[in-house]
Order: C-alpha cells, then sequence, then structure tokens
C-alpha cells in the first residue's frame, strides 16, 4: 500500500517533471523559428490599435482569436468577413461604426459608441489586419464566415 | 474556535457575501441584455457588466480563501495568528481595492483584458495586499507548533497563487503572447494552484466532519494534487490550440486535459469514501452536505464538462463560443463557490457559537442554489451548442444565430432566479448566526 511519503514524492517529483516540460515547450513554441504571427509585421499602429483594444475592452462583448465574451461578434478576419459583405468596403464600414458618435446596433443589440479619431479607427484596423493573417490552426477557416477563402475561389 | 484571532475570518467571509450578490446582480444584468432588455446600456453595458461579474467572481473566492486559510491556519498550527490588527489592515485594503477596480470599470478604467482587467498600478497593491496576507499565515505556520500537511498544502497554494500573478502583469505588443501567458495566471490558477487551496480546505473539512484519520486523508490529499498537477500544467495546452501558437500544443494539450477529469474524479471519490469510512457523526450536516457536493459538482462540471470541449478536434468549432460558459458556470461553481460555502457552513456556527445546523432555511439554501446552476449550465449548453451548429456548420450571421438562441437566456434567467434565491437564503442563515464573539470559543464541536 502507498505510504505517505511515497504519496509526496508523486506530487512533488510530478509537478516538477511537469512543469519543467511545460516551460521547455513554452520556449520552443515562442521561438522565433516557430512564429505562426508575422511578429515582424507588428507595426507601431497595430501597437496603438492593440492599446486602444485593451483600455475600451473590447473583449468584454466580442470575443478576437475566439477569446471574449460571446456577447458580440468574432473579430478575427473581420476586415475580409465585411468586405464580403459590403462589396469590398469592409475598412470604411469598420471606420464608421467606430467613429460614430451613436451606438450602432445590428439587430437591436447595442455596442458603445466609441467616438474615436481617423487616426485612432485606422488603428484599430491595422490590428485587426494583422490578428487576420495569424496561422490559427485552422481556427481561421472555421470561425463564422471568415471568408478569405471562399473570396479567393 | 479555538482561538481568539480565527474571529477575523468572520469578516472575510462576510465581506465575501456581500461580493457574492453583487456578483449574482452583474449577472442578471447580462442575462436581461441577452433577451434584449438592455436599459442599464448607457450606464452598465455589457463589456462593465461583464468584467464586474467575473473580477467579483475572483474577489470573493480569494476573500472566501482568506478567510479559510485565517480559520484553518491557527488551528492546524496551533497557536494564535502573529497579528490580528494587519490582517484588519489586509482586509480593508482588499475591500477598498476591490471596490475601487469595480468603481473603475463603470468608467473605462480597466485593462480589458479578460479576467485580468484591474488596471496595472491597482496590479500593484494587489501584489502588497497579497504579500501582507501571506506573510501573516506563513510565519503563524512558521512559529506553529505543528505543521501539518493540510496547512502546508493550503498555504503552497496560496504562495503559488500569487507567484503565478505576475506573468499577467508583463507587457507584450503581440496579442498572441499577451493572451499565451494571461492563460499561465488564468489557467494554472483555476485548474492548477487553486485546486490545492480547494484540496487544503476539503481535507480540513474532511478530517474535522469524519473522523478518519489524518494520516489517511493527507496522504490521498497528496495523490490528488499530485493528479492535479499533471495533468493540469500541461493541461494549459488546451488553451493555446487556436490562438497562434504551435500546433505541438495540440497533441500535449488533447492528452494532458483528457487527464484533468481524472484529478477531480478521485477528489470525487476520496470525499465521499472518507464520509462513508468515517465513525463521527458530526452534528453540522449542512457543513457535510457543501464538503460532498463540491467534491462531486467540481467533477461534473470542472472536469466533465471541461473534458466536453477540450479535445482540439471539439474545441475547434466550440472555441469561442457560449459553451465555454456553459462549462465555466458548473465548473466555478463546484470547484470554488460550494467549498467556500463549505467552509463558511462549518466555520459559522464555531466562530459565533449560534448552531444553526438543523435548519430547513439552510437545506433550501444548498438545493435551490444547486438546482438553480445545474438549469443555468443546460441553459448555456443548449445555447452553446446551437450556436456551435448553426454559426459554424451552417454559416449563419452572429446576430441572426443570436436571435434564435435568445429563447434559452429566458431559461437562464427563470434558473438564475431559483440559484439566487438559494444564495439569499445562505445569506440570511449567515446573518442570523450573528457576530463572532469570545464565548464561542469553549462552545465548539469539533
Amino acid at each position: 500500500m502507498l505510504s505517505k511519503k511515497q504519496a509526496r514524492a508523486f506530487f512533488l517529483g510530478g509537478t516538477l517533471v511537469t512543469f519543467l516540460v511545460f516551460i521547455g515547450l513554452t520556449v520552443y513554441s515562442l521561438s522565433l523559428s516557430q512564429d505562426q504571427s508575422n511578429h515582424e509585421n507588428i507595426t507601431e499602429s497595430v501597437v496603438r490599435g492593440k492599446i486602444i483594444w485593451e483600455e475600451n475592452n473590447c473583449m468584454g462583448c466580442h470575443t478576437i482569436l475566439g477569446e471574449g465574451a460571446y456577447y458580440a461578434p468574432e473579430l478575427t478576419k473581420v476586415i475580409d468577413r465585411l468586405n464580403q459583405k459590403y462589396d469590398g468596403q469592409g475598412e470604411e464600414v469598420i471606420k464608421s461604426i467606430l467613429m460614430s458618435e451613436v451606438p450602432w446596433q445590428p439587430n437591436g443589440r447595442k455596442m458603445v459608441a466609441y467616438s474615436m479619431t481617423e487616426q485612432e479607427a485606422e488603428d484599430m484596423i491595422a490590428f485587426f489586419e494583422w490578428i487576420g493573417e495569424i496561422d490559427l490552426n485552422g481556427f481561421d477557416r472555421i470561425v463564422s464566415p471568415l471568408a478569405k477563402d471562399k473570396i479567393n475561389n | 474556535m479555538k482561538y481568539k484571532s480565527q474571529k477575523v475570518a468572520y469578516w472575510f467571509f462576510a465581506l465575501s457575501m456581500l461580493l457574492l450578490v453583487l456578483q449574482i446582480v452583474y449577472g442578471f444584468v447580462m442575462g436581461f441584455a441577452r433577451i434584449g432588455l438592455d436599459n442599464l446600456h448607457d450606464f452598465i453595458p455589457f463589456n462593465t457588466a461583464r468584467a464586474v461579474h467575473t473580477n467579483l467572481l475572483v474577489v470573493w473566492l480569494l476573500s472566501g480563501f482568506m478567510g479559510a486559510a485565517y480559520y484553518i491556519i491557527p488551528e492546524e498550527a496551533q497557536r494564535e495568528l502573529v497579528s490580528v490588527k494587519l490582517a484588519y489592515v489586509q482586509l480593508i485594503s482588499l475591500a477598498v481595492v476591490g471596490v475601487v477596480a469595480i468603481v473603475g470599470y463603470h468608467f473605462n478604467y480597466w485593462e480589458g483584458r479578460k479576467f485580468l482587467e484591474i488596471p496595472r498600478p491597482l496590479d500593484f497593491l494587489v501584489v502588497a495586499n497579497v504579500l501582507l496576507f501571506l506573510g501573516l499565515i506563513l510565519v503563524t505556520l512558521f512559529k506553529g507548533k505543528r505543521r501539518t500537511t493540510t496547512a502546508l498544502v493550503l498555504s503552497m497554494g496560496l504562495l503559488f497563487a500569487a507567484l503565478l500573478y505576475l506573468p499577467g502583469m508583463l507587457p507584450f505588443d503581440s496579442q498572441v503572447t499577451d493572451s499565451f501567458f494571461r492563460w499561465w495566471v488564468v489557467h494554472l490558477w483555476v485548474e492548477g494552484v487553486w485546486e490545492l487551496i480547494m484540496g487544503g480546505i476539503l481535507s480540513f473539512l474532511l478530517i474535522k466532519l469524519t473522523g478518519v484519520d489524518r494520516e489517511v486523508i493527507e496522504k490521498w490529499l497528496y495523490v490528488i494534487v499530485g493528479l492535479t498537477f499533471l495533468s493540469g500544467v500541461l493541461g494549459t495546452g488546451h488553451h493555446y490550440y487556436y490562438i497562434g501558437v504551435n500546433k505541438i500544443w495540440l497533441i500535449v494539450g488533447g492528452i494532458f486535459s483528457a487527464l484533468e477529469p481524472l484529478a477531480f474524479l478521485a477528489m470525487a471519490l476520496f470525499a465521499v469514501n472518507m464520509y462513508r469510512k468515517g465513525e463521527k457523526k458530526h452534528p453540522n450536516k449542512l457543513a457535510l452536505y457543501w464538503t460532498l457536493g463540491a467534491a462531486i459538482v467540481s467533477f461534473v462540471g470542472a472536469g466533465l464538462l471541461g473534458f466536453a470541449h477540450t479535445l482540439p478536434q471539439t474545441n475547434l468549432y466550440t472555441h469561442g463560443t457560449l459553451v465555454t460558459a456553459m462549462h465555466g458556470h458548473l465548473a466555478f461553481w463546484g470547484a470554488y463557490g460550494m467549498i467556500v460555502l463549505a467552509i463558511i457552513s462549518y466555520a459559522l456556527p464555531n466562530l459565533t457559537g449560534r448552531k444553526l445546523y438543523q435548519s430547513t432555511r439552510g437545506r433550501a439554501a444548498y438545493w435551490l442554489s444547486n438546482i438553480g446552476m445545474i438549469g443555468m449550465t443546460v441553459a448555456f449548453g443548449v445555447a452553446g451548442v446551437a450556436q456551435v451548429y448553426l454559426e459554424r456548420k451552417f454559416g449563419m450571421d452572429f446576430m441572426q444565430v443570436q436571435g434564435e438562441i435568445s429563447v434559452h437566456f429566458v431559461v437562464l434567467i427563470l434558473c438564475a432566479t431559483i440559484f439566487t434565491t438559494g444564495i439569499v437564503l445562505y445569506v440570511i442563515d449567515f446573518y442570523k448566526h450573528g457576530k463572532p464573539n469570545d464565548e464561542a470559543l469553549e462552545q465548539t464541536i469539533d
């Protein structure tokens, strides 16, 4: 029968080994050679976009890379999706939503009116463009109707 | 209660109760918004309600864990807390940081990173607060007459929880890396070190309630927390499938996530077996209900429902849908909500000297809150699965799908009302126990 000492050794040993493997995998998957996010394309504008994204807690309603609050649409590939819907005018539509002074409310569900400046809206678009190019291991093709493949075909 | 300084736990529990009630209020704000009744939009838009709802969850649970530690550690270490005054300072500063953060969320003062919305300057205050707490607990333990495994596991959980808050404070330009390290905090908390805290509290309660030998309970405690880390650390991989990092996580995350339910199963079997083995008939049946309930519901909510969508093949479709909310609600309720309510149910009669554990109100609180939460989980599940099929399989527009599934949110609100009734009864019970007092010192039933 297992003794308390053996049980403790199992706990400490198991934890140490899995944690070391975890650190190793982290270093490996974040190394430059394994980059799937086109890290070199992160411009100052993309970074400003990310800051605006965080300062307004956009993730509190939307999702991005599948993470967020499921109350408003997924915004990975949002430009492609709106391009398809509005005849290639995706970026213009996004700009007008972000710069609008009255709440945008598709199907009655309200978004906060952010009244962004043109520069801020452009930074957001740069951020979405960068996000849209990330290799998401297949998820990019699943999220409805993330349309790059559809448009190109 | 055996030591006067344990009384400080009462106030942490009281803060917990207050924040739990507030959390539910903000949950209703979101529920109503989802069926089109968002009249509060100008004051509490959805993203505010959401941030408040999840952050209140974290703070009421933390406050409950801290209360549990202030109650358990003196008894395990067999001495008074090193400083009661500092413990009160810590309580007040925790409440102040919490309130400032919550109020700030209503004025766009936040960081917009799911679960870690607390803005950076306040993060430093959180760190200072937690350091003070840890200092008090660890010094008490160090100076104590004995160092039990239960106390060590509980303290280790609290210490690691504090350390793991730090990766969440690192700044990154890339959304991918940002998200990657955000999960170091969130996942390694809830599927790692918080389970140490849960295990520590569970073992303390089982020792007290069942009378089974400490050595036996603590041996199995090691096995369970061992299984938790063995599966949970690499199980973090299930958050990395589709956020823009290497495919290796699909394999690692898939395999180790599939093992995660085992730890919860072991915990449930352990609790039930200790109960059956125990010959002691402790009069506090309510505490026993909550304790066994926590072990069993956490297996269903965290273990089984988590497993239901951590296979990479399934998660490809369910990632970023309401299926996550389904799992999240029952998991947090079972694993952490119920264990905090269990330790409160056990400690309260001992702190106040009023033994209200035969009350119908207490039983009704238990059953209504559990039935309500299970109903809510089913409502989220049905909505989530419908969303997956309509949106991801048939390519329907997001808002059109939201219209189709809004009926399930009516059911959600009805079930949430049952849940809330249970919680209100629990809070009334808490209030009826009165304040902690020194007369309770001699009356504790161990």
